[in-house]
């Protein structure tokens, strides 16, 4: 187990259940996401179960059960991205990459999560890869968009 | 004297709220009104950011490293223009600041260039904003003239992106926090709550309950401890004025919570703030800790006897977070799931004490109020709806953004005056008012007032301040869909009307938007049985849900059936989507003119719906087509159309 774990609950007060959310976002912040091992150690600390550390982490759309990929792309679904045609790029997405929303590529370089409004609404539809913006996408932009990322990492 | 020593002895702890003459020029100079360098302002907000802020301040950092000038550089919020982001305000001694819209880091050196040789570039230019103590430019129009800005009421909104968000000085330097030690040291918790109670300021989160009314019931419930919540936990998918607020003026809001806490005798307030809105989370937490600095929070703040402290927490994000009973169980561990009320939570709240749950615009317009008295306020707005509301105003409208009106301005006025109407003179079909749990409103219902009162009795609501524009080419029904998609993922799934009704809504106008393969089987039976039945489903979700997700819920589908119920019955009976959205209801078919027979649709289709031989017109056969659109794409040669 990464000690960062362990290191991240002792910050925390034993067996205090509002630590519990804090805690889960530290670790996610740190290591990425939530591992099975994190989820049980964190519930030995907080003195719960761990049924129900990972209940309440599978509640939250922000916790992750597996590790991103090196490029996150988050797509977003706001009420005017949907207008202007964000259910095409996911679509076309899936075609490129295979991935859902949630999934990673079998090689681990992508990662696809649809997010809520980024507040670029005059700039629809937006995504980002990797806190990069890319605004006004088109279909055809994303295959280019992912060629040059798979090129540029060799 | 430094600027904090400064601000403590002469402002916070002086006995007038109007600052002595002497120190006018020492304000001026703290607020940049009177400067010595030029000062460039760039909007960082999340807006900003996306649309490429960041390029285009590291373009402004290069341009002044390579002439060696000597100019400050501000990260300001978002004004509001959302759609002429990234925007640039360059402000020169003497001259008045000078504003740009749509600048993107290959115009800076061209702007900067002239502006600094007290020319007034030829493009990009948005208007200036006019101060007595400068001299304005020539031929440039004022600001607050421009029909985005002149018809708003700005309160909450009157700093963002004008002033320092991460200055506490700028803002006590506009008077800030000096209402706040004013109520401290001379008006009782009570009075403040009677203030609140009779400046008719109601809650802007979307329940529209008195704010006073619900201060005074913590108030005079008997505990050892109160506490405050601010809720910013704002997912409604096209709504950021929230986000906006804290990003743009994070003081206005800490002023706010400090005094609410005050009224309701709360030593200890939480921001609840969604994880996503990272550059909000930071600004808030550089205000905190400016507010440390400055002795405006902790114990005994100054000398008055009040104690407080302000938490941030992160909402690891769920729609349902935002009500209130949802919220508190998300701050105390648990799921974020709604509780029964009552007991409301101002007598038996978080950690079963007395807690008052406010949206951040409601408390951002506490500090106003105090500022001005009741009377000011009460006297903006119509009769039951006072003051003013941030509406975040996307979608098909030609300028979109943040729009503060007074309560009782038309809906045409927003969305054709302010917002300049729709955009590529497309033709205006619905505006979707209060998300996904909101109502759509038609163009013939455009005159209605925006109050409380009057959106109710159309059968909207007020909701948080979500506004989506729609044009012709947006279909109601793909609209809905949408809205209940979101919703049946984000019900927190206890009460069964709700969790398994919005489900089976979805699928039931996925029915209708899909294309069944024959026209033969029960899927068509699915289809009318579905439609006769939505009513039914959608009265009973509102009635038997527990919270206010669920009881609003059906608003979309009800407002939508209601007037535009000729689409629905379109998709239902003609299987045909006057908007071109719903893909899967298009019928293709290939011109033979025009078809070369180069088989490359025939390829691609992944029914086999296309037969011919090469070199020869091609055919689509109807039945075995699903309306995907992969020959539409790949045709070179524009043989295939929509029916």
């Amino acid at each position: 187990m990464p000690s960062s774990i362990e290191e991240i609950c002792l910050k925390y007060k034993k067996g205090s259940r509002e630590a519990l959310l804090p805690v889960l976002q530290e670790i996610q912040d740190n290591i990425g996401y939530l591992s099975e091992e994190a989820i049980v150690y964190v519930g030995s600390h907080l003195n719960l179960p761990s049924s129900k550390v990972y209940g309440i982490a599978t509640f939250y759309d922000h916790f992750r059960f597996v590790p991103r990929g090196r490029f996150h792309i988050s797509v977003c679904g706001g009420t005017t991205c949907h207008i202007e045609g964000s259910m095409t790029l996911l679509r076309e997405i899936d075609k490129l990459l295979k991935i859902h929303d949630g999934q990673v590529t079998r090689d681990g370089v992508f990662s696809l999560q649809v997010v809520n409004c980024m507040g670029a609404c005059s700039k629809a539809p937006v995504i980002c890869i990797n806190g990069e913006f890319h605004t006004v996408i088109s279909p055809d932009d994303l295959a280019l968009l992912f060629n040059d990322i798979r090129k540029n990492q060799g | 004297m430094d600027v904090r020593d400064f601000l403590i002895s002469e402002v916070l702890t002086s006995k007038s709220l109007i600052p002595a003459h002497s120190i006018n020029g020492r304000l001026a100079e703290i607020r940049r009104d009177r400067i010595k360098q030029p000062v460039i302002y760039i909007g960082t907000g999340s807006c900003g950011l996306v649309a490429g802020a960041g390029k285009t301040l590291k373009a402004v950092k290069q341009y002044l490293d390579e002439k060696s000038i000597d100019a400050e550089i501000v990260e300001v919020g978002c004004i509001g223009l959302c759609s002429s982001e990234p925007l640039m305000d360059v402000q020169i001694p003497g001259k008045s600041r000078i504003s740009f819209n749509n600048v993107d880091s290959t115009m800076v050196e061209t702007i900067l260039n002239d502006i600094f040789n007290g020319i007034v570039p030829s493009g990009n230019v948005l208007g200036q904003f006019l101060n007595p103590l400068h001299e304005a430019w020539t031929s440039v129009e004022d600001i607050s003239m421009l029909p985005f800005f002149r018809y708003q009421h700005r309160i909450v909104l009157a700093n963002c992106g004008k002033s320092d968000p991460q200055s506490i000085s700028d803002y006590i330097a506009r008077g800030g926090y000096q209402t706040y030690l004013k109520c401290l040291n001379n008006y009782t918790a009570e009075k403040v709550c009677d203030i609140i109670d009779e400046s008719g300021l109601r809650g802007r989160g979307g329940g529209g309950y008195p704010t006073g009314r619900k201060w005074k019931t913590a108030h005079n419930s008997v505990s050892d401890q109160k506490y405050l919540v601010c809720n910013a936990a704002e997912s409604d998918p096209g709504a950021f004025m929230d986000r906006a607020i804290i990003e743009g003026d994070p003081h206005l809001l800490l002023e706010g919570i400090s005094i609410a806490a005050y009224a309701v005798g709360a030593t200890k307030a939480y921001i609840y703030i969604m994880a996503d809105y990272q550059q909000a989370i930071k600004n808030l937490k550089l205000a905190i800790a400016q507010m440390k600095e400055y002795a405006l929070s902790g114990y005994n703040i100054y000398r008055s006897g009040t104690d407080l402290q302000i938490n941030v927490v992160v909402s690891p994000g769920a729609f349902v977070c935002g009500e209130e009973t949802a919220l508190i169980n998300s701050i105390q561990g648990k799921r974020a799931m709604p509780a029964p009320k009552p007991p409301y939570p101002a007598i038996e709240g978080l950690f079963k004490k007395p807690t008052v749950i406010n949206n951040v615009e409601t408390l951002a317009n506490v500090p106003f109020i105090l500022r001005h008295g009741p009377q000011v306020f009460n006297s903006i707005g119509t009769v039951n709806s006072k003051g003013t509301k941030v509406f975040a105003v996307t979608g098909k409208s030609a300028l979109t953004g943040l729009i503060e009106i007074e309560m009782g301005t038309t809906l045409k006025d927003l969305i054709f005056k302010i917002a300049g109407g729709i955009k590529n003179d497309k033709h205006f079909k619905a505006v979707q008012i209060g998300g996904p749990s909101g109502s759509c409103v038609p163009e013939q219902q455009l005159d209605l007032p925006v109050d409380y009162e009057s959106l109710w009795e159309a059968g909207a609501i007020m909701g948080s301040g979500g506004m989506v524009v729609m044009d012709e080419n947006t279909c109601m029904v793909d609209m809905v869909k949408f809205f209940m998609n979101f919703l049946q993922q984000e019900s927190c799934g206890k009460c069964i009307p709700c969790r398994e009704g919005t489900r089976r809504i979805h699928e039931i106008l996925e029915n209708i938007t899909r294309r069944p393969p024959s026209e033969t089987g029960h899927e068509v039976l699915e289809r009318f049985k579905g439609i006769m039945q939505l009513d039914g489903l959608a009265e009973v979700i509102r009635d038997t849900s527990l919270c206010g997700l669920g009881q609003t819920a059906p608003n979309p589908l009800i407002s939508a059936m209601k007037w535009f119920r000729d689409e629905f019955e379109e998709h239902v009976f003609d299987r045909k989507c006057r908007a071109g959205v719903c893909k899967e209801l298009r019928v293709f078919y290939i011109e033979v003119d025009k078809c070369t027979g180069c088989v490359a649709c025939l390829r691609k289709c992944p029914t086999n719906a296309i037969v011919g031989q090469p070199r020869q017109p091609h055919f689509i056969i109807e039945d075995k087509c699903i309306g995907c659109g992969i020959c539409y794409d790949v045709c070179k040669f524009v043989a295939i159309t929509i029916k």
